[in-house]
């Protein structure tokens, strides 16, 4: 004992001044020698002190392989101590020595089959850890029986040494039924073995993504569900994970999920919690809000997470890293905890810098005064990271946090678009600011209001709503897809990297990418690429309405006798022929239809009626062109102070205006194109047999911001056509012509001519269905044709649809979430063609991930009536099959602007 | 799973090292011994720390640092509370868990480590059945052993194991039948400089011994138990009973064991015991500093307060202190500059002080500022919430 001892320290020293083991693998000849001839004793009390010495000598490092035969004698033996130290040893040498290791086999073989299960178990457990082809050969048969053993707990060992073998010998595994047997135990009586094979199953889950070896369905996560109530906290660790990947059907079986796991977040070990956090955070996506189980289930996740933060240090960080997940993605489950956040004298420094962190990220109005109390106190601190990070979270809380000086300019914001119903308030408030208050700045501020007010109501509107630069707070915000992706991940390596599985862990061979199911309701769930495609349906040839139909069209078609355009805009300079020209058409049609159009109409109602289904119901401030537009087109506003209307006018609009007749008959001839905007070709709309003789064929396009109808009409009849106009019906998006149609001579018969039609999107609106059906109207000196055709989206495109990559960040978080997803396949290009592609056509890429191989784009684009539609694309190298995802606030138009996607990139 | 555990002490010495799959070369730590060198204080190594084709997991107890290796994607918690586990063994059957402990026990260190974890997977955890596979090392055993060629591994298979209360042996038989149960609170508070409360929480743990015969079936109610904003339960306590009546129903380990920890958030009015009035002055220019710290009962309830300790980080530009406790004694290492002051019983008559003079460090006398005087106080014999 003592010869021992004396040698342990020996040890000691030795180890004490070295790091690696390459200074390990030689020891004392003599030493050696010793222990040789004690392992080889009679007596079995000196074998067993030399295997301990052999032991003792293993876990400082010191190479002890020289005595693997000696050590190996001792093997047989009814000395379950003695046992079990030689497998300590064989599990750590039997590698280098393969030849050797062969020998223990017959006893491994032999113990699978004593009486007591302990030795069962213990044989098949440490032949597994022996990573030595012949020994696992012989391991199957053991194996195979230890699996059906009729002691549970030879039955968990068993499980775990099919990941084991699995790890050494896959196709083995595979080979021998292994992993069907694995999963039949899922099914097993004993909660511990359930655990042992879900655990196992998803180790070797790990290196076959794509392997359906947990297939999940409503029995086995029942049995699951049973286990996980009695099983040890370790197994309900495995178990929890496993149902994290699992999707239910619906909201209801989420619901009676979300339901058993709950009681797992009072589990002391904190573990445990976590992957029950993990596993409600995904389901509750499931859940509709009103659902007063999901607030229930709100205000349970809060207290665990709280107490999170008084276990130990390293235990704190992890929850901690993981909380910062938890507020971005639902806020307000914390939002009331912001004292828990506060840090204390006694962190670690990594525990203090994740919590001013999530401190910023909870700070609002509410809590201002004293989080800035807080920080102020940090930024006295010593440690100078600390202290630099705390002045840096003052300047952020500053960002997020409106003040008084916010709320002044809120008010004179308000006042320029709703002068009439809040001229009291902000007469108010200005004189509270400028004679009540005793901060400078903000009496300064009242000042320059009222003053800019009541002298230059248009200027105010020119400097108080224009467009300001975002700086944004949440530089740090994950990456929307990120986020929802390691929400799935809680409680993992990738929750405390914030970074994918896939894009660190080394073990992990192609780990699937993990999404939140979609919200209840949403009919485009993102779980099933095919259907969602299968919904897509074929774009409709545009359809000519027959007669019976055109009676119902015809009273819809709200023809103006002036061009919707000139009731806010100065006319065009080619108005004196355009009136001639409308005229003539509203004569003739006007009569014809009854139709009590009035000139104004269309813009009040764009104007006042932003409920109308396809503007954005986003609040004012969201996208600031259109509010422009908006506030333009309202007169009430400038009458507040007596200015004159302003005009404010689109781009779009006001090009084709200046430029005049020349300029559109160099277009309609095709030149001059400088962007490689997307141009279907042109279809016939109207037939000659329903045209009596007419025929129109056409298509759209846009080229430098203006939209353009293009039309070849074609005399097939026998006579000369002449006196041609254009009349649209309201529609979706307030197209409308923007001049006449310019057809100068008369239309002999046989004859072709190209005619363009600059178009503008200040008509009336009217929700179409499809979205982007357009109801037209054609006159000659003959008759009034009708017909319809669909536009691509595409023309709506507008130029300026290049949004901000912060503001894209905050918009496509901000959106709730209701994205819908749609495939495109048989696309053959690269994700930069594609982009270059997209943004001929206006949809702007404003960034660009590679994950593993899959290109994802974000893009923006802008329709002309301000909706702003977010994208991501996915573009898998090699796979001609493209993914588009689309947030829009109006997720009607998600459908049409897919269509151009898909019309674009397959052009 | 966790693949490799290494043991490294506070001079940076890997002193023991077990590997579960494959044996994974020790050079891996030095990556930690990087993040230790850059760490300013031995607790602020990161407990994460990633390495080109490992991650090293790591908790600091006893000033030991136990160093998980893992290959792939595994939860950190599990890792961390599965190192905590292990610890609170080696501190159960050692009584102490240092590196001497370790080292003297060497063999069942080894032979525990392979019991508590398979492949990665954990596999026995509970001190219940750990101790009925591999008896813990006491003097008379070691003697006996000796004598008589037993051995100290069990060799029948643990009865828990595979019950449905794990938790419990079968079989316990005692003569005297008796239960103990401590309540321990940890109240964590910042107090401003006035001395108001910006905000204060409790901790609570129950600790029980119960050393009772066969099954026994305990329930034990609370007053109020509304109090309690969060808790976690020893998996014994049967969760339905508390959740429907607010009781504790369970069938308790055998020996020690922690049935329940609780938080009682700020949002409830935490009642500070004692109060903390300090004065702590660096005069320009000296190398003389004053000290005056006095102490208060708050809001007792009527009820005495005992067992008071206080203790204060003094900046480091503190060489010594000279000072003069009114009641109790107080202690200061001059290498940690920890300064503790055992105050004993507090009496409301006659309220207890220390006052005296620190000597500074001469370059250091720059530093006006307070030093953060924090003072963790604890109370024993203090009527808890229960």
């Amino acid at each position: 004992m003592q010869e021992w001892a004396n040698q342990l320290c020996e040890n000691r020293q030795f180890g004490s001044k070295m790091t690696d083991s390459k200074y390990f693998t030689t020891t004392k000849k003599g030493e050696i020698f010793e222990l040789k001839a004690e392992l080889n004793s009679d007596k079995k009390e000196k074998k067993k002190e030399a295997v301990k010495k052999v032991i003792a000598s293993m876990t400082v490092g010191k190479d002890v392989s020289a005595l693997f035969p000696d050590v190996v004698n001792c093997m047989q033996t009814d000395n379950l101590e003695l046992k079990k130290l030689v497998y300590l040893y064989l599990m750590n040498y039997a590698k280098s020595q393969p030849d050797m290791a062969i020998m223990a086999v017959n006893t491994f073989v032999k113990d699978c089959e004593d009486p007591n299960p302990l030795i069962r178990a213990l044989a098949v457990r440490t032949m597994g850890c022996i990573r030595v082809d012949k020994i696992t050969e012989y391991l199957c048969e053991p194996l195979r029986k230890c699996l059906k053993d009729e002691d549970p707990y030879v039955r968990k060992t068993a499980a775990v040494c099919v990941a084991k073998l699995h790890d050494i010998n896959a196709q083995l595994v595979e080979d021998q039924g292994f992993l069907d047997t694995l999963k039949d135990l899922i099914s097993d009586s004993n909660p511990m073995v359930v655990a042992n094979a879900v655990a196992a199953l998803s180790e070797i889950a790990e290196s076959h993504p794509n392997s359906n070896l947990l297939d999940l369905n409503p029995q086995t996560i029942n049995k699951l569900l049973t286990a996980l109530n009695e099983c040890t906290e370790w197994g309900q660790i495995f178990i929890l994970d496993c149902l994290a990947n699992y999707t239910p059907r619906d909201d209801r079986e989420s619901q009676s999920i979300c339901e058993r796991v709950t009681p797992r977040l009072s589990h002391a070990n904190s573990a445990v919690v976590l992957s029950a956090v993990k596993v409600l955070m995904k389901f509750m996506e499931m859940l509709p809000k009103d659902l007063d189980y999901y607030g229930t289930l709100l205000k349970k996740l809060a207290p665990p997470l709280v107490t999170l933060l008084s276990a130990e240090p390293e235990l704190q960080y992890v929850a901690l890293r993981n909380i910062n997940l938890i507020v971005q993605r639902r806020p307000e489950i914390l939002k009331h905890e912001m004292k828990v956040f506060f840090v204390k004298y006694n962190d670690p420094i990594y525990v203090k810098l994740e919590k001013l962190d999530i401190m910023i990220r909870l700070a609002s109005q509410a809590n201002i005064a004293q989080v800035l109390a807080e920080l102020k106190e940090y930024a006295t601190e010593v440690d100078v990271d600390f202290v630099r990070k705390a002045v840096r979270a003052i300047g952020r809380c500053a960002i997020k946090v409106e003040v008084q000086l916010q709320l002044l300019t809120g008010i004179v914001k308000l006042f320029l678009k709703k002068p009439t119903e809040t001229q009291e308030l902000v007469q108010q408030v200005l004189s509270l600011a400028t004679q009540d208050s005793d901060n400078p700045d903000l009496r300064d501020r009242g000042y320059i209001y009222w003053r800019l007010l009541s002298t230059d109501p248009v200027a105010a509107k020119e400097v108080v709503l224009a467009e300001k630069p975002l700086i944004s707070e949440e530089t740090d915000l994950i990456e929307p897809t990120l986020l929802e992706e390691l929400i799935c991940h809680i409680g993992t390596l990738a929750s405390v990297y914030h970074k994918p599985p896939s894009a660190f862990v080394e073990g992990s061979r192609g780990v699937q990418h993990k999404r939140l199911p979609g919200s209840a309701g949403s009919g485009e769930s993102v779980e099933s690429p095919e259907a969602a495609s299968a919904a897509v349906p074929e774009p409709t040839p545009s359809v000519i309405p027959s007669q019976e139909d055109l009676l119902g069209d015809l009273l819809n078609l709200n023809l103006d006798l002036t061009p919707p355009t000139s009731s806010t805009a100065p006319p065009p300079p080619s108005s004196g022929l355009q009136m001639g020209a409308m005229d003539l058409l509203g004569g003739g049609l006007d009569s014809l239809m009854g139709d009590d159009a009035e000139p104004h109409q269309s813009v009040c109602v764009r104007s006042d009626t932003p409920q109308s289904p396809l503007q954005s119901p986003s609040p004012p401030d969201y996208s600031p062109t259109q509010l422009g537009g908006d506030l333009g087109a309202n007169p009430t506003i400038g009458a507040g102070f007596g200015a004159p209307p302003p005009a404010a006018v689109p781009p779009s609009f006001t090009a084709p205006a200046s430029r005049g007749l020349d300029d559109l008959f160099d277009l309609s001839g095709g030149v001059g194109m400088p962007t490689g905007a997307y141009c279907p070709a042109k279809t016939v709309w109207l037939p000659a047999m329903k045209g009596k003789g007419l025929e129109i064929s056409g298509t759209f396009t846009r080229r430098s911001g203006v939209i353009q109808m293009e039309m070849t009409l074609t005399n097939k009849a026998m006579s000369v056509m002449t006196d041609f106009a254009i009349q649209f019906n309201r529609n979706s998006f307030g197209l409308a012509p923007a001049g006449p149609l310019q057809v100068l001579t008369p239309l002999s018969p046989n004859q072709s001519i190209e005619v363009a039609l600059p178009l503008n999107t200040l008509g009336p609106v009217m929700k179409m269905e499809p979205l982007n059906n357009l109801q037209v109207a054609v006159k000659n000196n003959i008759d009034v044709f009708y017909f319809s055709c669909q536009y691509p989206m595409s023309v709506l495109f507008s130029e300026d649809g290049k949004m901000e990559s912060k503001v894209f960040l905050v918009t496509w978080k901000d959106i709730p979430n209701e994205e819908s997803q749609f495939q495109i396949k048989d696309c053959h290009l690269n994700s930069d063609a594609a982009s270059n592609k997209l943004q001929g056509s206006n949809v702007f890429t404003i960034a660009k991930r590679t994950v593993e191989g899959q290109d994802m784009l974000y893009q923006s684009l802008k329709l002309t009536n301000g909706i702003w539609v977010l994208a991501e694309l996915k573009v898998q190298t090699g796979s001609p099959v493209f993914t588009v995802s689309l947030k829009c606030r109006a997720p009607e138009v998600s459908q049409a602007v897919f269509q151009s996607y898909e019309a674009i990139l397959k052009n | 799973m966790i693949h490799s555990l290494f043991l490294i002490n506070a001079s940076g010495d890997i002193f023991l090292e077990k590997h579960w799959k494959s044996v994974v070369s020790r050079s891996v730590c030095d990556y930690f011994f990087e993040a230790q060198e850059r760490a300013s204080e031995p607790e602020n190594v990161p407990p994460v720390i990633p390495t080109p084709h490992h991650y090293l997991i790591s908790v600091l107890r006893h000033r030991i640092y136990f160093v998980a290796v893992i290959q792939s994607e595994v939860p950190p918690l599990f890792v961390i509370e599965f190192l905590h586990r292990v610890v609170d063994t080696f501190q159960d059957y050692f009584g102490v868990c240092t590196e001497a402990a370790i080292k003297d026990n060497v063999v069942v260190v080894y032979e525990l480590l392979e019991e508590m974890l398979d492949n990665g997977f954990p596999l026995a955890t509970e001190s219940n059945i750990l101790k009925e596979l591999i008896k813990p090392p006491t003097i008379l055993r070691t003697m006996v052993n000796t004598i008589t060629g037993s051995t100290n591994v069990g060799e029948q298979l643990p009865t828990g194991q595979l019950s449905v209360v794990p938790w419990r042996r079968t079989g316990v038989k005692y003569t005297n039948n008796e239960a103990y149960f401590d309540v321990v609170e940890e109240i964590d508070a910042i107090i401003d400089k006035s001395g108001s409360t910006i905000t204060a929480e409790i901790q609570g743990v129950i600790d029980a011994c119960v050393k009772l015969t066969g099954m026994p079936d305990l329930t034990l109610s609370f007053m109020n138990p509304r109090l309690l904003d969060d808790v976690s339960f020893h998996p014994c306590v049967r969760f339905k009973r508390w959740e429907a009546e607010r009781i504790l129903s369970f069938i308790p380990p055998d020996g020690n064991f922690r049935l329940l920890s609780y938080h009682v958030s700020s949002q409830n009015l935490v009642a500070i015991p004692v109060y903390v009035k300090h004065n702590i002055t660096f005069r320009e220019g000296s190398s003389q500093g004053r000290f005056d710290l006095t102490l208060g009962p708050k809001q007792t309830m009527g009820k005495a307060v005992e067992s008071v300790l206080v203790s204060s980080q003094l900046p480091r530009g503190v060489l010594n202190v000279n000072l003069n406790p009114s009641q109790g004694t107080y202690t200061f290492d001059p290498v940690t500059k920890l300064l503790s002051w055992d105050v004993g019983k507090i009496n409301p008559q006659k309220l207890p002080s220390l006052k005296g003079s620190m000597s500074l460090q001469a370059g250091a006398s720059k530093q006006t500022r307070t030093p953060p005087s924090t003072s963790s106080l604890r109370s024993n014999k203090w009527p808890s919430q229960v």
